[in-house]
């Protein structure tokens, strides 16, 4: 499922003192399958355009179109348009509140009116997906580690079966296993077809998994495009005040240093890059 | 041998009678002047012990001390929060005024500084932390990494022997979690400060003089960053990592180049590389 931006703004307190401008003129489209992170300095607006991708907020002017259609037209079917699209909050182990991890994830399907098998289904089949072990199930989710809590809200989301994810800084606080197990729930996710919208400062994750990049500078989308082409204006993201991964990184210190090097996202292209340098000067 | 400056002795901690150990018989000193960086993933004991460093929470069995005197005994409550002070995760949760002068005067005003020492003191411990032309500002209105640095100088300002950081960065973006480190380097390196840095990024703990590593309430590790970061699978097993130019000197080495284990940064590992080309 494909979701078009057009022209889209945003004003805070508009009319008040405090007028300003969230977003300007956002212009794009979330094409069907893709995992496309939205990475921006604090403050630049990822938060604010997620919310709009399933009409929690509604723009000032301009639409959101999710297979064509308005999700904020008064004839459209709003609550069935977004419920196809699911929101992960920042820190979203804050909102757990039911006795059991099996009762936290049933609340939504059973809000949409889901009842008996179809509904244990739904709450089985989103808890397989985020990869925990089967006795958490019917554990409290309070007695669970923060990154076991962050995946079953995450499996809360997941049970509305949306077609498209939207994950608001989901590895922030993790310590690095809860961080690389949830990264791989993620792809995995991906995999299955859910199309995801990952907001992240970690730039060496979004190299590894991301399939287009969109960059948010003050309200405005400032690029579009693969990681690889994202990450080689680097000068442009730093002015940002935005990180590259640190394999980029290195590639930079070394083509200063006068190697003849390309802008590498994994270290297995570093070491290729390294050894091809070597080459050439070996015959040179 | 340098003086302690925090020490922990045979140090256990519960937090129920009866209930299973958070903290298992560790023994730990920091020297002055030291920064060590604590790693271990959640539920290691890490912010357990931080706690236990600074008096808000007092050993099951054993002791420890802050600059000499034993937490355990009520009378040296107010000296040891002057002396050791603490930065949490979330710069939300810290700042109690509506203006960051009357922040950084609160923990003065509770120790009892005179009126006209503070002013002196607050500026000091602002421009300590680059917040000074913040003073008049009111804190809401400041970037997460702002928030922390002006945590820290309400600590700095009550002029204390350690600063004791439990994930003070991990809520933060990339920028303010270089601003808050850098700031607590240079405090380390410039007015001799004792720092505990507790963090999950492993590339802030190659940046420190030591790593102590935790797991299930015991001390695993305590070394070098180098030390440490060889043992890249003990590391892993523990739901820890190793710092990413670690992890690429570990591939450059295995294809036979010739890369230093000191090489932990994107500098460093810039000059490796460059040398063995």
């Amino acid at each position: 499922m494909a979701i078009t931006i057009e022209h889209l703004y945003h004003v805070y307190q508009q009319g008040s003192p405090f007028q300003s401008d969230a977003l300007e003129d956002i212009d794009f489209t979330i094409e069907n399958g893709d995992l496309l992170a939205l990475i921006g300095h604090t403050g630049s607006g990822k938060s604010t355009l997620a919310q709009h991708l399933n009409g929690l907020l509604k723009p000032t002017s301009g639409r959101v179109l999710v297979d064509g259609q308005n999700i904020n037209a008064k004839e459209a079917d709003r609550k069935a348009l977004r419920q196809r699209v699911g929101l992960l909050f920042q820190y979203a182990e804050y909102q757990l509140f039911e006795e059991t991890v099996y009762k936290d994830i049933a609340f939504g399907p059973k809000n949409q009116g889901l009842t008996g098998k179809e509904l244990d289904h739904r709450v089985r089949r989103a808890f397989a997906r985020v990869h925990l072990p089967q006795e958490v199930l019917e554990k409290s989710p309070f007695e669970l580690s923060g990154g076991q809590m962050r995946r079953v809200a995450l499996a809360g989301v997941v049970a509305m079966e949306p077609e498209v994810l939207v994950l608001d800084e989901p590895i922030a606080g993790l310590d690095p296993k809860g961080r690389d197990e949830l990264m791989e729930v993620i792809s995995d996710l991906h995999r299955g077809g859910v199309t995801i919208v990952l907001i992240s400062h970690n730039m060496d994750d979004v190299a590894r998994i991301a399939t287009r990049v969109a960059v948010l500078d003050k309200g405005r989308l400032a690029m579009l495009g693969t990681p690889r082409e994202i990450f080689s204006r680097g000068d442009e993201l730093e002015a940002m005040g935005l990180d590259v991964p640190q394999t980029v990184q290195l590639c930079r210190k070394l083509r200063a240093g006068g190697v003849d090097m390309p802008d590498c996202l994994t270290n297995e292209e570093v070491c290729a890059a390294i050894l091809a340098a070597r080459g050439r000067t070996a015959h040179a | 041998m340098e003086e302690a400056i925090l020490q922990a002795k045979n140090v256990s901690y519960a937090y129920e009678e009866g209930e299973g150990l958070a903290i298992s018989d560790i023994n730990l000193s920091f020297r002055r002047g030291e920064m060590t960086a604590i790693l271990g993933h959640n539920g290691s004991g890490k912010s357990t012990l931080a706690k236990l460093l600074n008096g808000l929470y007092i050993p099951t069995a054993g002791t420890v001390t802050v600059c000499g005197m034993d937490t355990a005994l009520d009378d040296n409550t107010w000296e040891i929060r002057k002396k050791a002070g603490m930065v949490f995760q979330n710069p939300d949760n810290q700042l109690v005024a509506s203006i960051v002068r009357d922040d950084v005067a609160f923990g003065l005003e509770n120790i009892g500084v005179p009126t006209e020492e503070m002013p002196a003191r607050i500026e000091a411990a602002l421009r300590a932390v680059g917040m000074l032309d913040f003073i008049d500002r009111a804190p809401h209105m400041l970037s997460g990494g702002q928030k922390q640095r002006i945590a820290i100088a309400g600590i700095l300002a009550m002029q204390p022997q350690a600063l004791i950081l439990d994930e003070a960065t991990a809520m933060l973006d990339p920028k303010g979690r270089e601003e808050v480190f850098s700031i607590v380097e240079k405090l380390n390196r410039e007015q001799g400060i004792t720092v505990v840095w507790i963090t999950h990024f492993m590339e802030e703990a190659a940046r420190c003089g030591r790593v102590v590593v935790m797991d299930g309430g015991h001390i695993v590790m305590d070394g070098e960053p180098q030390e440490v970061f060889t043992r890249a699978e003990d590391m892993r097993r523990m739901r820890l990592d190793v710092p990413p130019m670690v992890a690429l000197g570990d591939l450059l080495r295995s294809r036979g180049m010739k890369i230093s284990r000191d090489a932990m940064d994107i500098d460093s590992m810039a000059r490796e590389v460059l040398k063995w080309l």
